[in-house]
């Protein structure tokens, strides 16, 4: 009864979608007040319906309703409640789902927040987002209905992949996909303003708090990911350029671009149809995404749908959303004239230098994931780019873009006091040669390149830092002032320096994790030793441990360290009963200066011999990375709060109301 | 002017095309230069210990399906496709061997311990020089003899609907064949 309720749901959200599509273009283009205004309602009841069949979804995995298809062959009613509810998405329906329930929440967020948009754009704006959505809805009724019922009932269900079941991916794919979906909202207004043939600093205003919460979900959804590789699979490693890992980060390379270029647009009203065409951009990349995850056509550990009829319509799909917008670009963009002039040197150029780097390399990620399929289908050739192929583009790619970073963010608009910039960073210049040198020290007979890097990711902390006390006038007026300062500064610039502040500091992070990593591996009986690094660790004993829904084997391990206590350490080999499947549950010591992670196998020999193999790694820096990601949302969200782009308050209202009403 | 302004469709139109190509070739499916041709020679040291894992003489025994698979404790796919290999190897009259591929055979025992051993035999690649005679193109990858002659190759991880659908039915055919 609920999955049908949930299946009329699903039909009534899409009629109404067709309505959102049709009436408010059709008002827009003729002036007719009362057609646009069925836009919001419209996008309102889509929200609505959409939410119900998600919701209708979610009781049948609760209840374990196994004889609706999706659950059967995806649930297992002995998994804890939080899984259960993850498993709604942990599947192509249930996910696909998801993504429109999302869609349609970003739709009626623009009906709510956008009331006070020029009624056209607001129309054509939530029509574009409709005919995303319709797309979507035929999609999933037609293809891939999650309210299919099984004829036969089965007792139980097939279970999650225990790998699956896990906090961190529980949580990563509804950040992703909001990340995803929240970058429609950028594209609608990217193509409404192609419609409208205007582009203008109010428009850019709309356009960044959107892009910037896309950003952020984005951010989220790609660190739970890397999260929860790192800690679950147990292999030590956080990023593979697996081809799904490259489909989120796309969407997130371009809309960094997207969020500086759309600064360029609000604030000297030019770089207008490179914005548009960001937008366009990282939208599509974000419905890639979604079709390399659900076509298969990349093999990649991730594609779990290989089902080429459905790959099929997501291809024709794609053709019209991407074609269709790069088509009415390339026809309309010549109507979006150029506004301010800006000197080689300046905060403009920087940000262009800084568009230019992020977009080749989203070009490199596209290239090396397209590149097995493209070898293939043009020359016939099976081969791939790997991991290496990006580390090494990657690690030369960041020099220049990290170098400009630090010093664009010094520089003024229009034209910048090259000399002058130039000497105030003298001195953070020599420090951060001197950290690269000191790096060089450290790590003597090492590799040198680990230093250059270091010494990069130094110059851009330390340049946010000085940026930061110019412009609190640290240490030149009295530190009561600077205070009253701090707390005037605006929360977007916050924004700008936290965003910044947590790059470099995640980027030292990966320098150290990616470049000293330590690894050891023993097959240990009980009492015995083995050393990694300052560590010494020994095998107390190994227990047997029963969970919900596994069984598991428990290894206590006494970690010892010159200039540190002693630890215990639990790592866990789990094998679950739904699915004879082992995972590892890693024994992890996080401090500042690196990670411990010790991940037991299972059981070789027999009773009272029994031996174990215990892997261990060392991670210099590791935790770095995550605080330096955690620093990047939070100023993502500090500067959402901004006053200035808190849409729809009133004295936003006041502020940017005026000039955009002017046609 | 006009020409930039159409440049994203173009390059679009571009990798859409190679999409539409990839969709009907099937990535997994390609055909190989050895299929129908006798096994390149092999002779490989096993994981644990001096001798001899695997040679010539394994994977061209008469009479039984053999089925070489390289994998690596690296390879993520290869621990997705484990489950897969169970059930291979639990399919009558067949032999499953397993060739880790440049991998350390200290990781490839604890591979096998953490994720079960479904192999009749294992022999270490530790260069990879044998798998380029058999023009392997990553790991995992799957072939199958019978008499000395590759039959079928399978690029990619095997899953386990697969085994049934695809695979059983193939092993049932090759079986089947008259014994010439």
């Amino acid at each position: 009864m609920i999955a049908e309720l949930g299946h009329y749901s699903l039909i009534l959200a899409f009629g109404l979608t067709l309505i959102q599509a049709i009436f408010p273009m059709i008002g827009a283009a003729r002036h007719d007040g009362r057609m646009m205004t069925l836009g919001p309602t419209a996008a309102y009841g889509q929200f609505f319906f959409s939410l119900a069949a998600f919701l209708a979804l979610v009781y049948c995995y609760i209840m374990s309703d196994f004889s609706v298809a999706v659950v059967a062959h995806n649930s297992h009613s002995l998994k804890p409640l939080l899984y259960k509810i993850s498993g709604v998405w942990g599947n192509h329906e249930g996910s696909l789902m998801l993504w429109v329930m999302f869609l349609a929440l970003f739709g009626a967020m623009v009906a709510y927040f956008g009331r006070n948009l020029p009624k056209t754009l607001q129309a054509r704006v939530l029509s574009v987002q409709a005919l995303v959505g319709l797309g979507f809805y035929l999609f999933l009724l037609l293809t891939s209905n999650p309210f299919d019922r099984l004829a036969d009932v089965p007792f139980e269900g097939n279970g999650l992949n225990p790998l699956l079941q896990d906090p961190g991916l529980a949580f990563h794919p509804p950040f992703l996909y909001l990340g995803y979906v929240g970058l429609s909202v950028a594209f609608s207004f990217a193509i409404a303003a192609l419609i409208e043939g205007k582009v203008d600093p109010a428009w850019a205003r709309w356009v960044r708090p959107w892009t910037l919460l896309a950003w952020v979900f984005l951010t989220i959804g790609i660190v739970l990911g890397s999260w929860w590789a790192y800690y679950e699979l147990g292999w030590g490693g956080w990023w593979g350029w697996d081809p799904v890992e490259n489909a989120s980060f796309m969407p997130w390379l371009v809309a960094t671009a997207l969020l500086h270029s759309a600064i360029v647009v609000e604030k000297r009203d030019t770089l207008k149809s490179w914005t548009i065409l960001l937008a366009i951009i990282a939208f599509s990349f974000s419905l890639l995404g979604t079709f390399i995850v659900r076509s298969g056509i990349i093999t990649s550990v991730h594609a779990f749908a290989t089902d080429p009829k459905r790959g099929m319509f997501i291809l024709l799909f794609l053709a019209l959303v991407i074609g269709g917008s790069f088509l009415l670009y390339a026809l309309r963009a010549d109507k979006l004239q150029s506004g301010g002039l800006f000197a080689p040197i300046s905060r403009e150029s920087g940000l262009v230098m800084n568009n230019l780097f992020l977009s080749v390399a989203a070009a490199v990620v596209l290239y090396g994931t397209l590149h097995p399929l493209l070898s293939d289908a043009l020359f016939g050739v099976k081969s791939s780019v790997g991991a290496p192929f990006f580390n090494l583009v990657f690690g030369y790619l960041t020099i220049p873009l990290v170098m400009i970073m630090g010093l664009g963010i010094h520089f003024k608009w229009k034209r910048a006091d090259l000399k002058g910039v130039t000497q105030r960073l003298m001195a953070i210049a020599g420090l951060s040669l001197l950290g690269a040198l000191m790096t060089l020290y450290i790590t003597y007979g090492g590799k040198i390149m680990p230093a250059v890097w270091m010494g990069i990711a130094l110059w851009l902390l330390f340049s946010v830092l000085q940026e930061l006390s110019v412009r609190l006038k640290l240490f030149r007026i009295p530190l009561k002032q600077s205070l009253q300062r701090f707390k005037r500064q605006p929360r977007s610039s916050w924004g700008m320096s936290l965003g910044h502040l947590g790059f470099s500091v995640g980027l030292i992070g990966i320098i150290a994790t990616s470049s000293w990593n330590l690894e050891a591996q023993k097959v240990m009986g009980i009492a015995d030793q083995m050393t990694i690094g300052d560590f010494t660790l020994t095998l107390d004993d190994v227990i047997p441990v029963a969970g919900p829904n596994y069984s598991a084997v428990r290894g206590i391990i006494t970690v010892s360290s010159k200039d540190k206590p002693d630890y215990k350490a639990y790592p866990e080999s789990r094998t679950y009963i739904s699915s004879p499947m082992t995972t590892t549950e890693g024994a992890v010591e996080t401090t500042l200066a690196g990670d411990l992670f010790i991940v037991i196998g299972e059981a070789q020999g027999g009773g009272a011999t029994d031996r174990f193999g215990i892997r261990v790694y060392y991670k210099p820096l590791q935790v770095w990375l995550w605080i330096g990601a955690a620093i990047m949302v939070l100023g993502g969200l500090i500067s959402l709060s901004d006053r200035r782009y808190r849409i729809g308050s009133p004295q936003g209202k006041k502020k940017k109301g005026s000039p955009s009403h002017a046609h | 002017m006009l020409i930039k302004r159409f440049l994203p469709l173009f390059i679009f139109l571009g990798i859409f095309i190679a999409f539409m190509t990839g969709l009907f070739l099937n990535p997994r499916d390609i055909p190989s230069a050895l299929i129908n041709k006798p096994v390149p020679e092999l002779s490989l040291p096993p994981l644990q210990g001096a001798g001899i894992g695997l040679d010539t003489a394994d994977v061209t025994a008469p009479g039984t399906i053999i089925i070489v698979n390289f994998f690596a404790s690296w390879c993520g796919p290869c621990r997705v496709e484990h489950p897969a290999l169970d059930r291979l190897s639990k399919i009558p009259g067949v032999k499953l061997y397993g060739i880790a591929y440049k991998d350390r055979p200290a990781n490839s025992l604890i591979f096998l311990k953490t994720y079960g051993n479904p192999y009749d035999k294992t022999a270490a690649d530790l260069k990879g020089r044998n798998a380029i005679n058999w023009g392997v193109t990553g790991t995992p990858e799957t072939f199958f003899i019978k008499n000395g002659i590759i039959r079928y190759q399978h690029i990619g991880p095997l899953y386990e609907a697969q085994i049934d659908s695809d695979i059983r039915p193939m092993i049932l055919k090759l079986q089947q064949e008259d014994p010439s």
